[in-house]
């Protein structure tokens, strides 16, 4: 009964499918499968949009949206609803093929990167060799819309919020790689499906995941820094900041292309959490042993949905970055402790078991962190507010 | 030679023509990782799964932005006055025509070589890997040698220009 409820999904998919002739089955499986990611993400989106505006307005000490529906709860739809009527405006000047391929490039890029993460026991839509991969390949892919989308437009902010955008994007997908090489290196495979199941054991009640370990520690805050840099998502929202350039590389879009870019921003959020539950919090494992009988996908979806309440959370607390304090950011700080990571994964597989690999791993992790944060600021001085007034 | 190989090569091939015959010159990087991905999904048709995602990876993510800010931070965008077509295209075609000729001859004299429709091997990430550290491991060097001079290179250019305005 436990299990069939954990595989309620596969079951269901195999009754559906099983109505129809046996050579069809397999591409209708599939089909199916993508029929339900492409329908279950945007409605996911849609909870998300509404949280984020209720959670945003309660952390600014205000009420979020309260009149449509009981506590909002409808103002997606409204949203939504909107976005379709709207009219839309392409600029005279813009170059309307690029304009209108931009936002469907990054959807479908976006959408492609669902394919590989495994939503529950044997819940993956395809199940590759070279999964991660796959998945960093797809997020490579939207920088050359979130280009195509700023130049289109034919305006300098939509310019220079694109140009910051893949810079900020190009510098931060670095990060993410090396941050997620070290999952790699110890799994020993870049398959999703391998590196949950090998989180997937208890020691004493506790999970193997990677998150307790000292380098999976770092690993998995390195990339949830890298992943709110890859999203444009505040405190790194610089190229599409409300105050600074007004709405970035999406300037000139109205209307259902403008939904399309926040579908896609969401999405991405979504994938990249997803990926992050996947390889550092366990994937579809549960937190303790005792509490296998829950259903896989439930873990996986709570998961990404305190993700989704963290980044929230970071939105409405931290001050945006600057540009320069960004790069200066991944490439001095972040980069050097990623390759560290790297050396003290590697240390960590061959010192063998026992508790001397902890002491030593984390000593050098926090060594490393505290000296490299040192260095940085050597050039900052706090003392008291010094002002200089125009002349 | 399948129908999806054919429609793959038509769509890369369509990319490069693009990519010398349009106008804008932003259009031209963009046609030219159409091809990228054209190519791509070759790899992919062939079962190759890791040059096919890295491709995507390294070209569409990386070489087509490089691409595409060398276009725009430069005053290559503007179209010249006088077209984009040499004087001299006559010999250029004659000359691409032999390379592709000699190539071409190349390759189908090893054809009948070949071992007789072996399947193809399923060459997984960890075997690429392996090769490269046991087999590979003199090009794996020197490319990374080549890395960090790109790297050390492009922050001399870039330090220089600092430098002299000062």
């Amino acid at each position: 009964m436990i299990d069939k409820l954990d595989q309620i999904f596969v079951l269901l998919r195999q009754w559906v499918v099983g109505f129809l002739p046996a050579g069809w089955q397999t591409a209708a499986g599939v089909l199916l499968s993508v029929v339900v990611i492409v329908a279950f993400f945007p409605a996911l989106f849609a909870l998300t949009v509404w949280m984020e505006r209720k959670g945003l307005g309660r952390i600014q000490n205000r009420l979020g949206p309260n009149r449509v529906g009981p506590f909002g709860l409808l103002q997606p739809i409204a949203d939504g609803i909107k976005s379709l009527t709207k009219e839309d405006i392409v600029p005279l000047s813009a170059d309307a093929v690029v304009h209108l391929l931009a936002p469907l490039m990054l959807v479908v890029a976006v959408f492609m990167g669902f394919a590989v993460l495994p939503m529950g026991r044997n819940m993956v839509l395809v199940d590759m060799d070279a999964g991660l991969l796959f998945f960093f390949a797809m997020g490579a892919s939207t920088e050359v819309a979130v280009f195509m989308a700023g130049w289109s437009s034919r305006n300098k902010y939509s310019l220079l919020g694109a140009m910051r955008a893949v810079a900020q994007m190009i510098s931060y997908e670095v990060v993410l790689l090396l941050s997620s090489v070290v999952v790699v290196m110890i799994t020993g495979s870049l398959s999703l499906t391998k590196i949950v199941e090998a989180q997937n054991q208890y020691t004493w009640g506790l999970p193997h995941w990677y998150i307790f370990t000292p380098w999976g520690l770092a690993g998995f805050v390195m990339y949830s820094i890298a992943a709110t840099a890859e999203t444009n998502r505040s405190p790194f929202d610089l190229p599409e900041g409300e105050s600074e350039l007004v709405a970035g590389y999406h300037t000139e879009y109205s209307g259902f292309k403008f939904a399309l870019f926040f579908l896609g921003e969401y999405l991405a959020m979504f994938s990249i959490s997803g990926m992050g539950a996947t390889l550092f919090l366990g994937g579809w494992s549960a937190p303790f042993s005792f509490l296998g009988w829950v259903p896989s996908w439930i873990w996986f979806f709570s998961k990404l949905m305190v993700s989704i309440v963290v980044f929230i959370w970071m939105r409405g607390t931290l001050p945006r970055l600057r540009q320069d304090q960004l790069m200066n950011f991944a490439w001095k700080f972040i980069l050097p402790l990623c390759l560290l990571n790297l050396f003290v994964a590697a240390l960590w597989r061959f010192m063998g078991e026992g508790w001397l690999r902890w002491v030593v791993c984390s000593a050098i992790l926090f060594v490393a962190y505290v000296a490299l944060g040192r260095i940085e600021m050597r050039s900052e001085h706090f003392g008291p507010r010094r002002y200089r007034y125009a002349e | 030679m399948s129908f999806v190989f054919y429609l793959l090569a038509a769509l890369t091939v369509a990319g490069g023509l693009a990519a010398v015959l349009l106008k804008n010159t932003v259009h031209c990087a963009l046609a030219l990782t159409v091809a990228f991905a054209g190519l791509a999904f070759l790899y992919l048709n062939l079962d190759a799964q890791f040059a096919g995602f890295a491709q995507i990876l390294v070209y569409i993510g990386a070489v087509a932005i490089l691409v595409v800010f060398a276009i725009l931070l430069t005053k290559g965008s503007e179209t010249p006055k006088d077209g984009v077509f040499s004087k001299t295209w006559l010999a250029g075609l004659v000359v691409a025509a032999g390379v592709f000729a000699v190539l071409g001859w190349a390759v189908l004299q090893t054809a009948p070589m070949l071992p007789k429709a072996t399947p193809a091997p399923a060459v997984t990430v960890g075997q690429i890997g392996n090769a490269l550290v046991d087999r590979y491991v003199l090009p794996l060097e020197i490319v990374a040698v080549l890395l960090t001079v790109a790297l050390i290179g492009a922050v001399i250019v870039a330090m220089h220009d600092k430098e002299r305005t000062r």
